[in-house]
């Protein structure tokens, strides 16, 4: 019955527990992916607990409807599936800072352009919602309604996302023309000042866990994990 | 030396031309400030001079822009970088957006040119040093005044080691405070023998750094000379241009038939003033 989990258990301990572990950040991401995956995996849970097709062992009987050991044996199988997704996205969000990754993408060859786009984009967030917030203010001066009811409050949005976007876009042809007067659509690599360090232990630990990954794949194949 | 010569310049889809046969030289170590009302082509100027139209904006040019006597038509704008450098007015717009301080915001300009690291470094030191923002340096450029952050903008055009400098209205959205900033850099760099085109509607700013002024109206160069004397000069107001202090005290005060002398004194400590 637990076959099928144990590839998926290995590999939520090697790439995402204890990796997280070390980096000191276990909690976070404990909290953070249950928060993410806790709706769809007790819908998960629930569905193939009484209605997996096919179950015979029975475990449970309420009323019409029956849980099987088959049926608890998948949902298992499909739970730590969503884990490892889950905690994996989880702990790249909780440990790299985007900065370090768009720079070491732009290190292997990445061209620029696509990482500053990458970089602009996670940069321009805060900056939007700042926007966003400065908009809502005057608007509200102005008597709009942004609270209250549902309805009144999506109708307050549009009279700020409206200048969120178009401000935004207004502003696409200053940057640009910044952008280029300080030589940006150069061909050719930029100098980078800096690069997230990578250390022979990051090195050996991701070789690791390509390793572990192939050796999953190909016991998989030989049906030794069911 | 940045000339342009016989340029008339329409912006894509214009029916009319914005800056018509104009032609002025930008020497080396010279301040050139430039004046006129709102929509007179001061900004387009600003854009012409530096290689962004056509290349980046489109529209129509004719007339030449040249950088020590050579024609620039057939190069890219990236290549311009290093001889012409641009400011605008919005300190916001200028910053790269991808800088998560003003070290880095700085060094952006130098990184884009490929250059060797140690030079990036070197640039972006003294271009910091020069702007007077080192205490600034780990700090978040988004988290700046605009002040601050028109500084590290314009350390960020120095860092590209340019041969002249053009900084169209620097101080126009921001506050006293920020203006009084920028206003100091601006002069520090002039005294430091920058070639700077400054567009500006502050005139005593202008009074104050710059070699020669020149005036635009529709697009036509209408007064250009020293200075002094062009900033002094009686038709500037019918073009848009406010006088500069002194010149509008001394008006104010010959109106009123106050002496000239004690108004002489009155400037004369007001600029010891200034200068302490």
């Amino acid at each position: 019955m637990l076959g099928g989990i144990i590839g998926p258990v290995v590999t939520v301990l090697l790439a995402v527990v204890f990796p997280a572990l070390a980096a000191g950040v276990l909690r976070a991401l404990v909290r953070t992916s249950l928060l993410l995956t806790l709706p769809i995996a007790i819908s998960a849970l629930l569905v193939n607990l009484f209605f997996f097709p096919g179950g015979h062992q029975v475990l449970l009987r309420l009323g019409p409807i029956t849980a099987t050991a088959e049926g608890l044996g998948f949902a298992l199988e499909i739970l730590v599936r969503i884990m490892a997704i889950s905690g994996a996205i989880t702990l790249f969000y909780l440990a790299t800072r985007p900065q370090d990754l768009v720079v070491d993408l732009e290190r292997r060859g990445v061209s620029a352009r696509v990482a500053f786009v990458a970089n602009a984009s996670v940069q321009t967030v805060p900056a939007m919602v700042e926007r966003a917030q400065q908009i809502a203010a005057a608007q509200r001066a102005r008597g709009l309604d942004t609270e209250g009811s549902l309805r009144r409050r999506v109708r307050g949005v549009l009279p700020i996302v409206g200048p969120v976007i178009l401000g935004s876009i207004a502003e696409v042809e200053e940057r640009t023309l910044a952008l280029e007067a300080r030589g940006f659509t150069r061909p050719g690599r930029r100098t980078l000042l800096w690069w997230p360090s990578d250390s022979t232990r990051q090195r050996l630990a991701r070789w690791a866990l390509v390793l572990a990954l192939l050796a999953l794949v190909v016991a998989r194949i030989a049906g030794r994990l069911g | 030396m940045l000339t342009l010569d016989e340029v008339s310049y329409r912006y894509a889809g214009a029916t009319r031309a914005s800056l018509r046969d104009v032609s002025l030289t930008l020497r080396d170590g010279e301040v050139l400030g430039v004046v006129g009302r709102s929509e007179a082509g001061k900004s387009t100027l600003c854009l012409v001079a530096s290689g962004l139209a056509p290349r980046t904006l489109g529209g129509t040019l004719s007339g030449r822009l040249l950088i020590d006597g050579a024609d620039t038509a057939a190069r890219a704008m990236h290549e311009m970088a290093s001889d012409v450098a641009i400011g605008f007015q919005n300190p916001g717009t200028q910053l790269s957006g991808v800088a998560t301080t003003v070290y880095e915001e700085v060094a952006f300009g130098p990184m884009n040119l490929g250059i060797a690291r140690d030079e990036v470094l070197r640039r972006t030191e003294s271009s910091i040093d020069a702007l007077a923002i080192r205490v600034l340096s780990d700090r978040d450029p988004d988290r700046l005044s605009g002040g601050q952050q028109q500084l590290v903008a314009i350390a960020g055009l120095l860092a590209l080691a340019p041969r002249h400098l053009i900084l169209d209205e620097p101080t126009a959205q921001l506050d006293p405070a920020g203006t009084r900033l920028v206003s100091d850099a601006i002069r520090r760099l002039a005294a430091g023998g920058a070639s700077i085109l400054i567009v500006e509607q502050k005139v005593d700013l202008l009074a104050g750094v710059c070699d020669r002024v020149l005036a635009l109206d529709e697009g036509r160069l209408t007064l250009e000379g020293p200075a002094g004397s062009i900033l002094a000069d009686p038709t500037l107001h019918a073009l848009g241009v406010a006088e500069p202090s002194p010149v509008r005290l001394r008006r104010l005060a010959n109106e009123a038939r106050i002496p000239s002398r004690a108004i002489e004194l009155a400037l004369g400590r007001a600029a010891n003033v200034t200068d302490a």
